[in-house]
């Protein structure tokens, strides 16, 4: 696997808030490579957009690093952070205000190509924001150069956004919910747009979602993240995680997406039940495990002692004590699922 | 997908022209604002300006000759209301922009970079709140016998500005957590761009509105200091004809009824001009107003 461009190593992110410390993120480590996707998910609060946001430099983390290209952002000269600030962009989650309602869709795409003197002419600079729109299946790009954000559609707004962020030729694109307010139709193709990013460009994505379909349907060759409470709990390749989630929390995930059929829906209560529905709060979280109040597999004395850690489990990483009991007890039946990615994912843990 | 109507890429200039003429009542505010301002400054050049004292035409009435009469010295007094408007509006002008370039100048720097600098303004600020502007210019007025008309436009514009700083710079401050302003921040457009050209677009109209409501207001200050008599009495203004008219007890004498009158409506016509012409203006900088 190429270096990492991108890598979020203990990252932390604690808020003084008037009702104390929020841990909002406490401890991740993840990492974007060229051309791949990592996905996070995670229900509402769990700290993926803390966590991308850190990762784009819009927020200084209060622990842990954020490293581009193997240099801490935290330690950058004026010049190197330039380059980061270039090289990693975020598109927000909603498209109508990410967009000055007071420019153009041409005055926004090249505020930044003239600012940093990349275009020397206005026809040039008219030809590239053109060049931009195409990229981003907004043809015929005339037809929107001169429009304001207020006139073009939530789909079409979030294209301008996206084509913005590839002004800067960025090498990773950190997506937060940046699909989850356009309409299904829309989001498909928006997607299809991305997919094709990464694939002729090269672009990595930090692909920020609560929706799992999302996540499967444009990290299926990527990896998945799953966060609860500030912490990944289990990461791997994507069909592996989908397929054959691990950790209870994953696994009630799945298990909480509607199936359209009622008998699959039946058979899916199977299950095994939440045994509390309500979300912790981050001020007072549980002792050891964050999970094990709503944990099916709770075991008093193993859950609740200490957290467990994230480590190399059945081709992934995955934080849970009674899986990793249970698959040490069966002795290596977790060995062959670690097939060509295994080396990989042994070496997240270090 | 549907292409959306194209708008033409529009200069600033005729984005207000535009946003002037569309609404009605912002057509009629300008229209009435410009009709003043030329009747002020062209019209001294246009009308014969020899208006000698003739003690055998005291207090006449309208007539064909003197459109509003004479006045107490036989002088005709539209002459005189035509040569009165050019001073209030011009200081008036001047004050008004000097606050406004103070107030967003310092309102903007303070609400986009918080800090030290912010806490120093806000301190300044207070101060200046609790100066009384008029007793301010009162005192000014007393201490400098002649003060020139562009001193009175420094004095009244400095105690102006505060109130519009404050509300600059919490609409600076709202603004920049806005995530466009953050897209601009990744785009690493650097300060002096994102306040510029992000975030003052988006309140212009409140800037213009506000630039009108203090060229209102320092022209009722100037031709108040004038009314009270405590301005060197030289060039003719409507603020002189007021002082004239309460001192001299004009107003109990019908005949010098159009002289008495003559500077209040000027002055209320002009407000009730940029009043209006401010709400167009408001519309004509908003681009999702200015579609409808």
């Amino acid at each position: 696997m190429s270096d990492p461009i991108l890598k979020l190593s203990g990252l932390e992110q604690v808020f003084d808030t008037k009702r104390g410390k929020v841990p909002a993120v406490g401890g991740v480590d993840l990492e974007v490579g060229p051309g791949k996707v990592l996905c996070l998910v995670g229900e509402s609060g769990c700290g993926k957009t803390t966590t991308a946001r850190a990762a784009a430099g819009l927020t200084r983390p209060t622990g842990g690093t954020v490293a581009f290209r193997g240099k801490d952002t935290a330690a950058m000269s004026a010049a190197e952070r330039q380059e980061f600030r270039r090289a990693v962009q975020y598109i927000h989650q909603d498209p109508y205000a990410a967009l000055n309602p007071t420019r153009t869709v041409y005055s926004t795409l090249t505020a930044g190509l003239r600012r940093h003197r990349k275009v020397s002419s206005k026809a040039e600079s008219r030809d590239k924001a053109a060049e931009l729109l195409r990229l981003v299946d907004l043809t015929p790009p005339e037809s929107y150069l001169d429009s304001y954000p207020h006139q073009l559609s939530g789909g079409q707004r979030q294209r301008v956004n996206v084509a913005r962020s590839l002004a800067m030729t960025p090498e990773v694109l950190i997506c937060d919910e940046s699909t989850s307010m356009l309409d299904v139709s829309i989001r498909v193709s928006l997607l299809n747009t991305l997919g094709r990013l990464r694939d002729e460009l090269d672009v990595g994505f930090l692909f920020i979602t609560h929706d799992l379909a999302v996540a499967k349907y444009f990290a299926w060759e990527g990896e998945i993240a799953v966060m609860y409470l500030g912490k990944v709990v289990e990461h791997g390749p994507t069909p592996q995680v989908i397929g054959d989630p691990q950790h209870p929390y994953t696994k009630a995930l799945i298990g909480a997406v509607c199936e359209p059929d009622p008998d699959l829906a039946r058979a899916n209560r199977a299950v095994d039940e939440l045994r509390e529905a309500d979300i912790p709060s981050l001020t007072d979280l549980p002792s050891g495990c964050t999970f094990h109040p709503r944990c099916p597999l709770y075991e008093p004395g193993l859950c609740d002692g200490r957290f467990p850690p994230l480590q190399p489990l059945h081709g992934r990483r995955l934080a849970c004590h009674v899986v990793a009991r249970d698959q040490g007890r069966t002795g290596g039946r977790g060995v062959p699922a670690r097939r060509d990615g295994g080396g990989q994912v042994a070496s997240w843990s270090g | 997908m549907t292409a959306p109507t194209t708008a033409r890429g529009q200069g600033l200039a005729s984005q207000i022209w535009t946003g002037l003429t569309r609404s009605p009542a912002g057509f009629a505010g300008t229209v009435l604002v410009l009709a003043i301002v030329l009747f002020s400054f062209v019209g001294p050049l246009l009308i014969d300006q020899h208006n000698p004292t003739d003690i055998t035409r005291i207090w006449q009435p309208p007539s064909a000759e003197h459109w509003l009469g004479t006045q107490n010295e036989g002088k005709d007094t539209f002459t005189i209301l035509v040569n009165s408007g050019a001073e209030p509006i011009w200081v008036g002008a001047l004050a008004a922009s000097m606050a406004v370039i103070v107030a967003v100048t310092l309102g903007s720097a303070a609400g986009y970079f918080r800090g030290r600098l912010d806490s120093a303004l806000l301190q300044l600020t207070d101060v200046t709140v609790t100066i009384p502007q008029f007793l301010l210019m009162l005192a000014v007025v007393a201490f400098f016998e002649d003060i020139p008309p562009w001193g009175i436009a420094v004095v009244v514009g400095s105690t102006m500005w505060a109130f519009l700083f404050r509300s600059i710079r919490a609409q600076v401050m709202s603004l920049k957590e806005r995530e466009f302003v953050e897209a601009a921040r990744l785009q690493d457009l650097g300060a002096p761009r994102i306040v510029l050209r992000e975030i003052l677009p988006n309140m212009a109209g409140f800037i213009f509105v506000n630039f009108v409501i203090s060229v209102n207001q320092a022209i009722y200050a100037i031709v108040g200091l004038y009314v009270l008599g405590l301005m060197p009495s030289g060039t003719p203004n409507w603020g002189l004809m007021i002082h004239k008219s309460w001192q001299e007890n004009y107003y109990l004498n019908s005949d010098a009824l159009p002289y008495v009158l003559a500077p209040l409506i000027m002055i209320v016509l002009f407000t009730i001009g940029l009043v209006t012409m401010g709400r167009g203006l408001d519309q004509a900088l908003n681009p999702r107003l200015r579609e409808r």
